[in-house]
């Protein structure tokens, strides 16, 4: 499963005043640390308070893109935020994020295919956030057909069934579980992307809430997730989940090896 | 209705590994032989690329072998008396281009040959032919530990094959190789647990993933081939899925396991409806090898030279 690191978002402090100071070393040291974790891509995000997100993002895609070659995750509601983070990462990135809604996802299609990028896209349709499986399953399908419509390659899209808080719609949560299924259905091409964390948003036990989730998202087919790569209990559970479901191949010490990946 | 070709596209490859060096390399070797590299499954050429062809050796003892059935020793026509006679017709008759030496005789059954005679063969081999060479210890882990580490000596900067490291004794073998700039074989029991478990254990030791080759252990057609098929098969399909720790290229004992299977050697007497026994062998050898071809091998280490030759006409096509 590809783990996208989180931790590069403005709204964590030290990243906030890092931006504010455009102090490269801080981004560099955390680029590195979710990479030696095991992340396979970092997410970029320049957090709520940003002043000038395009500069801020321009910044950031530079200063991680120069310490990993990791896959990076332009995380921004804004065309030109992203934009300015793929070009300033000369390679190929994945965006985050879309919605089902036409216009933008077009929009974003097409600034994706031109820096032949990835596209997250949120199964949200334009009446709103999902309810039930069924619902997430007919944004996929909207999403889908514009892809196909527009030539977008459908193995460069990560569809996300918008994970929600259990404490706030319990019963969302195994509708998500169901649908990173379903996508599957509807084509085998499509992956699938959760932010872990959400799942625990106000909730106590955030932690252990998030590795309970992992391995079902895991065993329903899930292929990336959003989150933070140095909590080591959490990579441990990723680790021993992928092994009890034949994804990996078992030895002795397959704890540290994926430690060391 | 035109049809869509379904082409598996993989993230990871298979290690290559060189085994000889040239003069300008430090070593004395007059040629290499490169194996490994595969981006995709053996013969799927659309897929990805399949840079180098599956190696072939044939295979000497450093004693003249005991066991051996008549049609194998008389296909060498009397050299298998002087170790360094059978080495110059492996290479000069038969056109190998790699040669895998047994240490047999430090066997403490079997000759008890010191360390000291060991390396200075080796030393003389290495001097007698110019191919790159595979080194196998006699199979007596205590004795292998002594004998090993002074043949990887010997053999300094010649980028020599090396073998086998095994779960219960990798170090001794490990640490020789590293210094000396050899590659090893890491062998496991038809197990690919173990065998990823013993490359990490070996790469925690400082050898590079990129300097082990995987014995899997096989079986002969018959004896559990279609085991060591699988295993091989599987280990591939992770590796080229992006499993580092069981990237690494396969060398497989063909010759080793076929002569010992009754198929092999057994008279037309005993078994009319068999066939000829002359041909038998030399078939059984050769089909074993290609299943294993197919399966992802990347060095064969043969025993019959007119198996040794069939085969490779197979592998160059790979």
């Amino acid at each position: 499963m590809l783990v996208i690191g989180e931790l590069i978002n403005g709204m964590f402090a030290r990243v906030g005043r890092a931006i504010e100071k455009k102090d490269g070393a801080v981004i560099r040291k955390i680029a590195l640390a979710q990479s030696a974790s095991g992340a396979g891509a970092l997410d970029i995000n320049c957090g709520p308070g940003s002043r000038d997100p395009v500069e801020d993002m321009r910044w950031l895609v530079e200063s991680a893109g120069r310490a990993t070659d990791k896959l990076l995750v332009l995380d921004s509601g804004k065309t030109e935020v992203l934009e300015a983070g793929l070009r300033s990462a000369g390679r190929p990135c994945l965006l985050n994020s879309a919605t089902a809604e036409p216009e933008r996802l077009k929009r974003l299609l097409d600034l994706a295919g031109r820096y032949k990028s990835g596209l997250i896209v949120l199964t949200v349709g334009t009446s709103g956030m999902p309810q039930g499986c069924g619902q997430r399953v007919e944004a996929a399908a909207q999403i889908v057909e514009i892809c196909v419509e527009t030539g977008f390659p459908l193995d460069n899209i990560y569809l996300d069934p918008v994970l929600m808080p259990v404490s706030v719609a319990q019963s969302q949560v195994l509708a998500a579980l169901e649908a990173i299924r379903e996508f599957k259905v509807i084509s085998p091409q499509l992956k699938s992307v959760v932010g872990l964390s959400n799942v625990s948003q106000s909730s106590r036990n955030r932690g252990l809430l998030n590795r309970v989730f992992l391995p079902m998202a895991v065993a329903a087919g899930l292929d990336a997730a959003i989150l933070d790569p140095t909590d080591r209990e959490l990579m441990d559970t990723l680790a021993a989940a992928d092994i009890l479901l034949n994804k990996n191949i078992y030895c002795e010490s397959f704890l540290k090896q994926c430690a060391k990946e | 209705m035109s049809q869509e070709q379904m082409l598996e596209k993989w993230q990871g490859e298979v290690f290559t590994f060189v085994i000889g060096a040239t003069k300008q390399e430090g070593g004395t070797r007059g040629s290499v032989v490169k194996v490994g590299g595969e981006k995709t499954l053996p013969f799927l050429r659309k897929e990805g690329a399949l840079p180098n062809s599956a190696a072939v050796a044939l295979e000497i003892f450093d004693v003249p072998p005991a066991d051996w059935p008549q049609d194998l020793t008389a296909a060498y026509g009397g050299v298998l008396s002087n170790p360094l006679e059978w080495a110059d017709a492996c290479v000069k008759k038969f056109g190998a281009e790699l040669l895998c030496v047994r240490l047999a005789g430090a066997h403490p059954d079997y000759g008890n040959r010191t360390p000291d005679q060991e390396a200075a063969f080796l030393t003389k081999l290495a001097g007698t032919v110019d191919v790159p060479l595979i080194v196998r210890g006699c199979g007596d882990d205590a004795k292998d530990n002594t004998v090993l580490p002074l043949c990887s000596e010997a053999l300094k900067g010649e980028r020599c094959l090396f073998g086998s490291a095994v779960q219960e004794n990798y170090k001794t073998l490990t640490a020789a190789v590293t210094a000396d700039g050899h590659g090893i074989i890491a062998e496991s029991p038809i197990d690919l647990n173990i065998a990823k478990q013993l490359n990490i254990l070996i790469s925690d030791l400082g050898l590079p993933l990129e300097r082990i080759v995987m014995d899997p252990t096989i079986g002969a057609l018959g004896y559990g081939l279609e085991y060591a098929y699988s295993i091989m098969e599987r280990a591939r399909l992770a590796a080229l899925s992006g499993d580092r720790n069981v990237a690494c290229p396969f060398i497989c004992f063909t010759g080793q396991e076929t002569w010992k299977v009754k198929e092999a050697f057994a008279e037309k007497a005993d078994f009319p409806h068999w066939g000829e026994r002359e041909k038998r062998g030399i078939l059984w050898e050769a089909v074993t090898a290609s299943a294993l071809l197919q399966a992802g091998a990347d060095i064969l280490v043969m025993r019959h030279p007119k198996a040794a030759e069939e085969i490779k006409k197979y592998a160059g096509n790979r």
